[in-house]
């Protein structure tokens, strides 16, 4: 086992992992607290359309990407002729699976930390002579963050672990698009149980540990 | 300072319909809307807010036109230049004492008031006797010292009028009358008028100059309690509970009321 056949998979993880919640978190965000604050028919469905990717089959997830962005897709053929950019087969192309996959989770802990701020407070500022912007920004933030932080660690442990979507959208180049779980994947298949074992280790050990950092954030605070 | 109020509202619930239809107008230092719950005396202060949009009908506050449906005004909330104390005054639980002053004057990027803001906060602070409290968080202070933070929050901008929701429920009894006399010597400090809606009939009697009685969503009466004998507006004296207690209270006016100082409730 060479430190190279760990390292770099591990850092390219993290670079994708990094951006895809960046990503989804500032999405997330967007649109829950949009969607939270407003009453409009057909909410209940643009809500769960959100959360469709959580449920979706990654495979089918990644066929959808290689139809939007892949090189006669509508975004990927302008994307091609504009900027002379393609996004399969690159890392950038696995930041687009895992900004997708991790999307839900960040969208759902936002929409529910937003849900649990109390108006009163957005409207104390308001009557202060807050804007709507100061309001979100001094009020609805600071009391809705820890859930979001909760979600954006929920959607960064679910980037790391991305396989499906990527594989279809990054493919499996070594130092270039093999991300951790597909590393592990291919040592698995080559017969490297030690890379296996420790990329495995390693990967197991993160995920417990966001787990246990974003269930204390989602304990409730402010009580009594 | 004179209030005009005329406003309509159907409020729907899946069990009923509530017609609000509420018009009185006041100019005394201290208003008080008096009603049952569910009488449509917090519809209306949201109303006057800006919180909540009446269906139709005109609300003035001192020669300002705050909404008025015919002509299609409805000035938002936060150029109302209404102060609002909520009932359990609603203060920023992410943010200290000093912070939830500083709130309204400060810029979106602060959250620690700018020099020349932290003097009038500290001003203020001050006056309310709380700067002491001004690192703490709301749930570490009592419900009377919370109260003056709403306060003190509130005033910072100069508010041409003060809303004031329910404002002694949230406090124990021997702490509403004390709170009572801290509030009348607050609006002689700050000359702001004040329009108060209760269900508490003690809040009449140790603070109405004017007394609005809202029922089912009218307003059944308007009473000036400036001199005695107090009479409605179609001159029929008033008796019963309320002239009883206006009889035992020795608050009655500005004057008396600016020889109680601020007194600290701990």
């Amino acid at each position: 086992m060479t430190s190279a056949e760990v390292m770099v998979p591990l850092l390219l993880t993290l670079r994708v992992a990094c951006w895809a919640t960046l990503f989804a978190t500032a999405f997330g965000v967007l649109v829950a607290h949009t969607i939270a604050r407003s009453r409009f028919p057909g909410r209940d469905l643009l809500d769960a359309a959100m959360t469709l990717p959580m449920v979706m089959p990654p495979t089918v997830l990644g066929y959808y990407i290689l139809v939007l962005v892949g090189r006669r897709g509508p975004i990927g053929s302008w994307l091609d002729s504009t900027f002379g950019v393609t996004l399969i087969f690159t890392w950038q192309g696995a930041v687009i699976a895992s900004t997708l996959v991790a999307f839900p989770l960040v969208y759902k802990a936002a929409a529910t930390a937003f849900e649990g701020v109390d108006a009163q407070y957005e409207q104390a500022a308001r009557v202060l002579g807050k804007s709507e912007w100061a309001v979100f920004l001094r009020v609805t933030l600071p009391l809705a963050w820890r859930g979001i932080l909760a979600g954006s660690m929920l959607g960064f442990a679910r980037a790391l672990g991305e396989f499906g979507a990527t594989l279809m959208v990054a493919g499996n180049i070594p130092g270039r698009t093999q991300t951790l779980s597909i590393a592990i994947y291919d040592a698995v298949e080559a017969g490297r149980d030690e890379v296996a074992n420790f990329l495995v280790i390693v990967t197991s050990v993160v995920c417990i540990t966001i787990l246990v950092a974003s269930g204390k954030l989602l304990k409730p605070r402010y009580a009594g | 300072m004179r209030i005009e109020v005329s406003i309509r509202k159907t409020l729907r619930s899946k069990a009923r319909e509530f017609h609000l239809d509420v018009t009185f107008t006041c100019q005394d230092d201290v208003s008080v809307v008096f009603g049952a719950s569910g009488s449509g005396k917090s519809a209306t202060l949201r109303a006057i807010a800006g919180l909540d949009r009446p269906d139709s009908g005109r609300i003035v506050v001192d020669g300002r036109v705050l909404f008025d449906s015919a002509c299609g005004i409805d000035v938002p909330a936060r150029m109302r230049s209404v102060g609002y104390v909520f009932q359990d005054y609603a203060l920023f639980p992410h943010l200290t004492v000093e912070e939830n002053v500083a709130l309204p004057v400060n810029p979106w990027w602060r959250r620690r008031p700018a020099r020349d803001a932290a003097n009038r906060v500290r001003d203020l602070l001050d006056i309310f006797e709380i700067g002491s409290l001004a690192q703490s968080y709301p749930w570490q202070i009592s419900g009377g010292q919370r109260q003056r933070v709403g306060l003190a929050r509130t005033l910072i901008r100069k508010p041409a009028i003060l809303l004031l929701d329910e404002p002694f429920a949230a406090l124990d009894p021997l702490l509403r009358i004390r709170m009572r006399q801290e509030l009348l010597s607050t609006q002689w400090l700050f000359k702001v008028p004040m329009l108060v809606i209760t269900h508490d009939p003690q809040d009449v009697a140790g603070l109405a100059e004017n007394l609005v009685v809202l029922h089912k969503g009218r307003v059944e009466r308007t009473v000036d309690l400036k001199g005695a004998p107090y009479r409605d507006e179609k001159g029929i004296p008033v008796r019963g509970v309320i002239r009883r207690m206006l009889m035992d209270t020795s608050v009655d006016s500005n004057g008396a009321a600016a020889s109680i100082p601020l007194r600290a409730a701990r």
